[in-house]
């Protein structure tokens, strides 16, 4: 059934028949509660010394049925839970959900929510990259990266907190726009925060870009080919690091970030520090849309027409977004109802963690660590 | 209301002449599906995933619909890098019926096929590694399926396992 011969033949992800207690080999459990596997997932490593030959994710601690809760609550009380699944990232998480629906109402948000809707997804990518890089460095072994990422995500969060009221579950769009008109001072703070931010991403990549340990730690760690990401479904960040410039934000626009310049950092190796890298890229190129959005920001409406009651016709619809892990996506379909028949999340995480096998064979134990911390996974997305 | 109407183009014009009318071909909300008859699912998915460059598995996932004779709908939502579209697949298959995997397609199904299995009981034929995702192993139920109560849990499961009465 497969051509092997194609360039885009799939991957060969079976292990020579072996028996399983090998005197040489030694099967380890990692987890679920391990201070780096950023939540409760639980690896089963099979290592030969320090090497390790493969390895199994078992996941679902967190599951908590989102899908299923989706199915018996109206579209409107939906909303808030999508929030508690990428909890770093809340508001693209809501921005997936709102699009989704909109798209099954026929309705499209007025250009100022799509522009406060930008400007706060972006400040989100920025704040879930932060976290990210801090500690995945203090996972590595760098402590110091997660002080200066926390303190400079503090004033993301309070731009949220000034704006809805939440800072992590944020709750933050409606479908159709909007509940919120911005705060007096909101573009202000907004730029002011850039300008504070632009130098600190220097200072970032001061500590980490050229110091021997990070980079000894990382280049040539957990490195995939664009070929084996796209095979497995991987997206975001891992997959442009592996020389695929992909972004859904250019290949199929959503909200109006048509409108905005900006370009798509990718890498050529496909390892640790180019993922670190084109992170850190992707940060400054947030920067640069916000700074277009808030420079550009319309006056006018933030909600569109969308009835009190919500009942999309019957029909189905698959939208996704570009969140700060990959594809996010929403499949809804929708019996006329005011409750969704069907709600279906593809979680960018979840698809991404299946490459952590491929990824961590015949590397070191150390590096399960530092794979896992760039993969960037949140749990509560994988498990939902 | 809207409608689906038909979606034409070259793609769908090649696979009907190739597989006759097993094929229906529908555009809603500007996006494109079809719904194929489950004897041709293998053959049209390699097809569109060796011949019409849809090299990106997105999502697979399933839809419940107890009142219809064939319960279950399978959708397989696929990209195309080289050619920038989306499509999605669509076939339905009645319960106890298998659905023929994908992963020599693509790798990345596993896992997706993994979570059908676990939610509805849909069984993937030559699946390598066929069992629960985020449920416990032994849990009995498909939980999204449309008879199975948002309230409802393995009690048995949660006695023997974690030694309380009840989950709630």
């Amino acid at each position: 059934m497969t051509d092997r011969n194609s360039s885009l033949s799939p991957l060969d992800l079976e292990t020579p028949e072996k028996p399983f207690l090998d005197a040489n080999e030694l099967v380890i459990n990692m987890g679920p509660q391990h201070p780096a596997t950023h939540g409760v997932l639980r690896v089963i490593l099979r290592l030969d010394g320090e090497k390790v030959l493969g390895l199994e994710c078992v996941i679902g601690y967190l599951h908590r049925g989102v899908e299923k809760i989706g199915e018996h609550r109206t579209y409107t009380m939906f909303n808030p839970y999508v929030d508690r699944m990428d909890y770093v990232a809340a508001v693209s998480n809501g921005l997936g959900y709102c699009e989704t629906v909109e798209k099954l109402l026929n309705v499209e948000a007025p250009p100022r929510a799509q522009h406060v809707r930008v400007i706060l997804t972006e400040l989100n990518r920025i704040a879930s990259h932060q976290l990210w890089l801090g500690t995945h460095a203090l996972d590595i072994g760098a402590i110091t990266p997660l002080f200066y990422t926390f303190r400079d995500r503090e004033e993301i969060l309070k731009i949220y907190e000034k704006y809805c009221g939440a800072r992590l579950t944020t709750h933050a769009f409606r479908i159709g726009g909007l509940q919120y008109e911005t705060y007096n001072g909101f573009e202000k703070e907004v730029k002011n925060f850039l300008d504070f931010f632009r130098p600190k991403i220097d200072e970032y990549e001061e500590l980490l870009t050229t110091n021997r340990i990070w980079v000894e730690r990382t280049k040539n760690i957990g490195v995939i080919s664009g070929k084996d990401c796209i095979a497995l479904g991987v997206t975001g960040p891992v997959l442009r690091a592996s020389g695929v410039k992909w972004d859904l934000r250019r290949a199929q626009p959503y909200a109006n970030y048509k409108d905005f310049d900006f370009d798509i950092p990718t890498g050529q190796n496909g390892d640790t520090y180019d993922r670190y890298l084109v992170r850190m890229a992707e940060m400054r190129q947030s920067v640069r849309i916000i700074q277009q959005a808030v420079d550009a920001l319309p006056e006018g409406p933030i909600m569109a027409k969308v009835p009190k009651v919500m009942k999309p016709a019957a029909g189905e619809v698959y939208h996704s977004i570009e969140a700060p892990k990959g594809e996010l996506g929403y499949f809804i379909v929708s019996d006329g109802s005011t409750q969704p028949y069907r709600v279906r999340v593809r979680p960018p995480s979840f698809v991404n963690l299946q490459a952590l096998d491929v990824m961590c064979r015949g590397q070191l134990v150390a590096d399960v660590i530092a794979v896992i911390g760039t993969l960037d996974i949140v749990l509560g997305e994988v498990d939902r | 209301m809207p409608t689906p109407v038909p979606w034409d183009s070259p793609l769908v014009a090649k696979l009907k002449s190739s597989y006759g009318s097993g094929i229906e071909a529908l555009t809603y909300a500007g996006q494109n599906y079809m719904t194929v008859d489950r004897s041709m699912i293998p053959e049209i998915l390699q097809v569109l995933r060796n011949e019409e460059q849809f090299d990106y598995c997105v999502d697979i996932t399933a839809v419940h619909y107890p009142q219809r004779e064939k319960q279950f709908e399978i959708v397989w939502v696929l990209y195309s890098f080289a050619r920038n579209e989306r499509m999605r697949v669509k076939t339905q298959i009645a319960d106890g019926e298998g659905i023929a995997s994908s992963i020599p397609l693509w790798p990345g199904a596993n896992w997706l096929e993994r979570e059908v299995f676990d939610m509805f009981g849909i069984k993937f034929d030559g699946h390598p590694d066929l069992k629960r995702i985020l449920l416990p192993e032994g849990w009995k139920g498909h939980p999204l399926r449309k008879d199975y109560g948002i309230l409802q849990q393995d009690n048995e499961w949660v006695q023997i396992n974690l030694g309380i009465e009840s989950g709630q």
